[in-house]
């Protein structure tokens, strides 16, 4: 089958009506292909052909084995099989992804859209929905991280779950989650996503509640379900609405009509955006449904790498940047998205000023580097967006990594105040540690420099104020990342005595994915270097996707969605014209992460003292909170209080009281109604009958009268 | 007056031939079978739905009245008698150990089986009001015998008694219904009322209007429509689990086909009327149903009212009434056939004797005890939850798109947020299962092969229907378009 | 001659009955033998109306309806007595094991 060439639709058709999938795959089963492609690796031939993209199915089709014998005959198989399995799987995936990422570079930018259907899923009447897959930059982009960063997570969890004995199951979930995600960014059409949409939201229950013998991992993991069905609730809405607009839920059909056709109302555009924003900020943890990130940590910690790095809350980002066509038609959405992008930036960076569990300063930076993204997205930005979510895939998972590695040598312990000179125990883990650590303070060359700089940077073009509380969250951001590194790899050891003599590096399994997740945070940010020749490749790679539609001037066709090198240009001129300022504006990012750098130093590293002599100032604060450590209640008296106070306060009101109050008392209202309503139910057959004559004379009356 | 003796159509009738005929054999065949292994008569009872079922392919697309117009045969019935056939059938195999563990292995109880297929099937195939009825009657009066089959129980007896006395009280609501039609239209024949109404001028009859309020009743009480579904659960709890199994989908299958004939065909100008109640009644029975479910500790009790719920989805159908939606109705009937009896199979292989192992606490660690048991009970909770990627899942998106397409965005709404609602509980058994440990001892499951053969077609055609869903939708398709 | 109305509000008065019947007593068979008036109520609709439109139907049915009631009866009857064996009563307020 050549590339750009469909299916037949009624061959299409046939292929789903019988389960006749077995010839297909007789005929064009993998492993032969794979040995070709293995014995012609080199042969330019065969990479021309391109033919590796109609085998895109097999990306999310490889976790659903593993997941499939791991959960059917796990039981029977030794560990080291299932570990095996599940790593390999994930492994293929990533294979086959690159392999289609060098197909798709093959193709001109403009025809860099690619679906390929395996059958009609549901025909219901003149709307179709298929078993689809899209290979477009943006997909691609998704699968290689998704799948990349997985597999890397896999591999560390052989060791880090070693010991437990929930490992098969643990794998198990694992593989099934991967699958969901996979099949999440690869779907093409909105229904095939929410399948995975809906995988993904069950797999976080039963990995975050892995642990379910305790309370606390069982109540966080119902929490993030509960959460997430709101958040589903939007989706399903914005589902159906989109489905009565345009007819289709497929993407192309979709854009590509929101594109065309103007009669479209703003308002039922911005009704379909804000949904489809609703269910993203369940998944993404956005305000308002952010509060199951930080418990999410429960699970254990590759897990928390999993679903804070890779799958799960990037999900929401990657669903606006996908339909980035309807946002820009609904300019409101746009703000909202932005607003709330920014503020969850701003105020979960505050709250991991105070942090002192690692795990919690790490889940509440995720959710406000999700915030960054959410802001590239509301300003416009949609591919600023994806890079920031590559970059943060790359650190946050070693940052989660480590932080684990850090937890296994620590014997579970969390505190960072706890901790302390750990470096010379666990040396890869803290160059590693470091850094992501300096990728996501965003410290020149490392991965989060170049994708902050560049939310930033379009931010401030929309925006200053946006500009300024982006800005702002930066600063918070190095300071909190740089003190948890100096809290707990240096200074003075307060490690207990018992847990000290433990101390040690992990194994290299456990090392081995740090030290790659590490060069990938170093040096992964220079595919989007915003002004080599005025053109950023990252950006450019994605414009068919994304960049166009703001440029507005966008042919779409069928199979290739929205390219016009017009657009490309005259981005790149916008480039070119404002390099100066750019580079203005990137020296000031820069300032501002040493910035933080530099305080962090200054409190936790150089100068101990100066707390103390900043308590001998306020000596009377001093007594007043003595018996407190008193490093942290100087900070706080200084820098978090004001903040601090605040956003208990929104804390206590939005969380414990808004948010926690809507999750747990719907649960608790719908739980009380259905224990007064079953009371209804008597037992007494009379009373049964007494209903159904009550409901007899209740029609015929209405019938009679109405 | 001269008197015609109508043609005897035979081959019109086959498949409910053959299994009546084929249940009288299970009486005969069963009177010398040695006590306690009455199995063969089992076998002969699934020979005869598989001949059954055979014929009734013969019947497919050629649709005609026979006796008089007493019997209609179109593919709209076909499909629901298949259904109907596949429900009693599976039935059976699940029926064949239960029976025996619980010291109650009779013929008889397969030979009712059968009887009450008939009624179902007389009802789907009734051209006439009299046949609907009469087919209602076959179904009920069998099924009152089966839900009281486990004499020496108490729950059964129960059971029994409150369906017999609330059905027999149902039943005569329905009759003074179809009286009432009788006299406003002049006949009970399902095209005459339609011809008649399609002349009549005036259409606030009273007594048409009441008539088809009584009728409603009826219909609403078999499917378990609030405020008519009091019984379900007492009866489905009580029932042996076999026949709760039978009843919730067969029952369900049968009321509906003919609810849509009578509603949505015979008093189709009458739709402006009927719609906006149907409506009513649809959201209030899937959300009590969805909610009190939350509630309920016994599996057997909330699958009951999961049922309910489910009967509220499948009404949306009927108030889409355009061809999506009737199609769609057909489509869930077929989804929710295999979906609810392979978890009512889970629920018979994984309990005991008397009323062992029926609480929802029980399910702890079951997932783990026994992996394959687990997994189809998670995949069967799933499709009635609708999660993809099963049957239950494209059976609702079609119900729930038949109902945004004819513009009742607001009850699909409803529907999604009932659906969500109803996650949890299903999910709380998956959570038992996978995230408990066990509270008691899970020994001694009795794999018999029949039962392993009833659930591997449920969980078969619960993911087939779920993965490819085109060809049996076209099916369904197919049987709505000479709807007469 | 005798309107139809009277016997249709005969018959009403009748199923009433019967409702009643079955709502206000506790003794299982005498539910079951209101439950048996209102069909007979019913009946008596049928045979009016099928006089009154001159058509055959209306008796037929009655028939129809007389053997489904007997075989009711004769089901109603067994359950009835299986009951009372087991229970050693058919007062339905006191069968109530199943509720909420």
């Amino acid at each position: 089958m050549k590339i750009g060439q469909r299916w037949p639709e009624d061959e299409m058709y046939k292929w789903g009506s019988y389960f006749g999938l077995a010839p297909k795959i007789a005929k064009t089963w993998p492993c032969l292909r794979f040995s070709q492609y293995v014995s012609n690796f080199c042969s330019v031939d065969n990479w021309r052909n391109r033919e590796m993209l109609d085998y895109v199915w097999l990306v999310p089709l490889f976790p659903a084995i593993g997941f499939l014998i791991n959960g059917l005959f796990g039981y029977r198989l030794s560990k080291g099989f299932v570990g095996v399995l599940a790593c390999t799987v994930i492994g293929l995936s990533f294979l086959t992804s690159v392999l289609i990422f060098f197909d798709l570079l093959q193709l001109p930018p403009e025809s860099r859209s690619f679906e390929k259907i395996i059958y009609t899923w549901i025909p219901a009447g003149d709307f179709k929905t298929s078993v689809g897959f899209l290979v477009d930059p943006l997909s691609i982009i998704m699968m290689l991280t998704v799948s990349g960063v997985s597999f890397l997570i896999h591999i560390y969890s052989v060791g880090y779950m070693h010991e437990d004995e929930g490992f098969k199951r643990y794998f198990t979930y694992l593989n099934l989650f991967v699958f969901s995600m996979l099949l999440l960014v690869s779907a093409n059409n909105f229904l095939l996503m929410f399948v995975g949409w809906e995988g993904v939201g069950l797999c976080s229950y039963l990995l975050i509640g892995f642990w379910y013998e305790r309370k606390a991992p069982a109540d966080a993991g119902k929490k993030a379900f509960v959460v997430n069905r709101i958040g589903d609730f939007g989706f399903l809405l914005a589902m159906m609405l989109i489905f009565v607009t345009f007819g289709t839920l497929n993407f192309h059909g979709v854009f590509g009509a929101a594109h065309h056709n103007n009669e479209v109302s703003t308002l039922v555009m911005t009704a379909i955006t804000l949904l489809l924003f609703l269910g993203a900020t369940g998944k993404s943890a956005q305000i308002p449904l952010y509060t199951w990130l930080p418990d999410a940590m429960e699970g254990p910690t590759p897990v928390s790498a999993l679903i804070h790095a890779a799958t799960m809350v990037t999900a929401g980002v990657y669903m606006v940047a996908r339909c980035s066509v309807l946002y820009t038609l609904a300019p409101v959405s746009l703000t909202v998205v932005a607003i709330v992008g920014v503020a969850t930036a701003l105020f979960t960076a505050s709250m991991a000023l105070a942090a002192n569990d690692i795990k919690r300063v790490l889940a509440y930076s995720t959710i406000s580097q999700l915030g960054y993204m959410f802001l590239a997205c509301g300003v416009g930005a949609f591919s600023a967006g994806i890079f920031h979510l590559m970059t943060h895939a790359f650190f946050k998972a070693l940052l989660f990594l480590g932080a684990g590695s850090v937890m296994h040598a620590m014997a579970g312990e969390l505190d960072m105040r706890k901790m302390g000179a750990l470096k010379p125990h666990m040396p890869k883990t803290y160059w590693t540690f470091l850094i992501a650590t300096l990728a996501i303070a965003g410290i020149f060359p490392f991965a989060g420099f170049f994708s902050k700089d560049e939310i930033l940077w379009h931010a401030f073009e929309k925006n200053t104020i946006l500009w300024a509380l982006g800005a702002c969250a930066a600063l918070m951001t190095s300071f909190y990342m740089f003190r948890a590194v100096f809290m707990t790899f240096h200074g003075e050891s307060r490690v207990d005595a018992e847990v000290k003599k433990h101390l040690h590096e992990s194994p290299s399994v456990m090392t081995t994915p740090l030290i790659i997740l590490a060069i990938l945070s170093a040096i992964g940010g220079f595919v989007g270097i915003p002004i080599i020749k005025g053109a950023n490749v990252f950006h450019d790679f994605l414009t068919p996707v994304t960049g166009g539609h703001v440029a507005g001037s966008v042919e779409v066709t069928l199979g290739n969605l929205a390219y016009a090198s017009s657009s490309a240009l005259s981005y790149g001129e916008a480039v070119q014209h404002n390099v100066g300022l750019e580079i203005f504006m990137m020296v000031v990012s820069l300032i501002i992460a040493f910035g933080g750098l530099g305080l962090a130093y200054l409190m936790y590293l150089k100068d101990p003292s100066l707390p103390r002599r900043l308590v001998e100032k306020f000596k009377l604060l001093y007594h007043l909170i003595l018996n407190k450590w008193f490093v942290d209640e100087i900070y706080d008296f200084l820098f978090v209080n004001p903040i601090k106070r605040g956003s208990t306060v929104l804390w206590q009101f939005f969380d414990a009281k808004v948010i926690d109050g809507i999750v747990n008392g719907s649960g608790w209202c719908i739980k009380w109604t259905s224990s007064v309503l079953k009371r209804i139910q008597t037992g007494y057959v009379q009373n049964y009958a007494l209903s159904i004559l009550v409901g007899a004379v209740a029609i015929i009356f209405y019938f009679l009268l109405v | 007056m001269d008197l015609v003796i109508p043609k005897i159509d035979a081959l019109s009738l086959c498949p409910e031939l053959v299994l009546s005929i084929t249940a009288m054999l299970v009486l005969l065949v069963t009177v010398y079978l040695p006590k306690g292994r009455k199995d063969p008569a089992a076998y002969v009872g699934l020979l005869g739905i598989f001949i059954a079922l055979m014929s009734l392919t013969l019947l497919w697309g050629k649709p005609r009245y026979a006796f008089n117009n007493m019997i209609m045969v179109d593919n709209f019935s076909i499909f629901f008698n298949m259904v109907i056939l596949v429900t009693a059938a599976l039935s059976i195999l699940m029926s064949i150990t239960y029976l025996k563990e619980e010291g109650m292995s009779h013929g008889e109880f397969y030979a009712l089986i059968l009887f009450s297929a008939v009624g179902m099937m007389f009802m789907t195939a009734g051209a006439n009001l009299i046949t609907i009825f009469l087919g209602l009657e076959t179904m009920s009066i069998s099924l009152y015998v089966l839900a009281g089959f486990l004499r020496d129980s108490n729950r059964s007896n129960e059971s029994a008694l409150k369906y017999l006395l609330l059905g027999a009280f149902s039943s005569a609501f329905l009759l003074y219904g179809i009286a009432f039609i009788y006299g406003a239209t002049g006949t009970t024949d399902l095209k005459g009322i339609s011809e008649f109404l399609s002349r009549a001028t005036y259409m606030k009859d009273p007594m048409l209007l009441a008539g088809m309020g009584l009728l409603l009743v009826g219909f609403g009480f078999k499917i378990a429509t609030v405020p008519f579904h009091m019984w379900t659960p007492d009866v489905y709890e009580g029932a042996p689990t076999s026949v709760t199994a039978f009843m919730s989908v067969g029952v369900k299958a049968a009321v509906f086909a003919a609810f849509v004939r009578v509603f949505s065909h015979a008093l189709w100008d009458l739709q402006p009327d009927w719609n906006q109640l149907l409506w009513i009644l649809a959201v209030l029975t899937m959300t009590l149903g969805n909610v009190i479910a939350i509630a309920q500790t016994n599996i057997k009790r909330m699958l009951a009212y999961s049922s309910i719920a489910h009967a509220g989805y499948i009404m949306m159908g009927m108030i889409a009434s355009n061809e999506l939606g009737t199609s769609s109705i057909l489509f869930y009937m077929l989804a929710y056939a295999f979906t609810n009896l392979g978890a009512f199979g889970v629920v018979i292989l994984f309990g005991r004797k008397g009323e062992g192992n029926l609480d929802i606490e029980d399910y702890s660690g079951m997932g783990f005890k026994y992996p394959v048991l687990g997994l189809l009970m998670a995949v069967f909770l799933f499709s009635l939850a609708g999660i993809p990627p099963t049957a239950g899942f494209v059976g609702k998106f079609y119900i729930f798109s038949a109902a945004v397409k004819a513009g009742y965005i607001w009850l699909a709404i409803i529907g999604v947020m009932n659906s969500l609602v109803s996650v949890y509980y299903y999910l709380r058994v998956t959570v038992m299962m996978y995230m408990k440990d066990p509270v008691k001892d899970l020994e001694g499951l009795h794999w018999s092969p029949s039962m392993i053969v009833a659930l591997i077609i449920a969980v078969a055609g619960t993911l087939l229907i779920g993965i490819f869903p085109s060809p049996y939708l076209d099916l369904a398709k197919q049987s709505v378009l000479h709807l007469m | 001659m005798i309107p139809l109305s009277y016997y249709l509000v005969l018959s009403a008065i009748l199923f009433t009955i019967g409702v009643v019947g079955v709502l206000v007593r506790r003794n299982a068979i005498m539910i079951f033998m209101a439950i048996e008036l209102m069909l007979n109520a019913v009946n008596l609709s049928f045979v009016a109306i099928g006089k009154h439109l001159d058509s055959l139907d209306g008796q037929v049915f009655v028939f129809f309806v007389m053997a489904v009631a007997a075989a009711e009866v004769a089901v109603g009857l067994a359950i009835i007595v299986n009951l009372s064996r087991n229970k050693e009563t058919i007062n339905v307020d006191e069968i109530n094991i199943m509720k909420w």
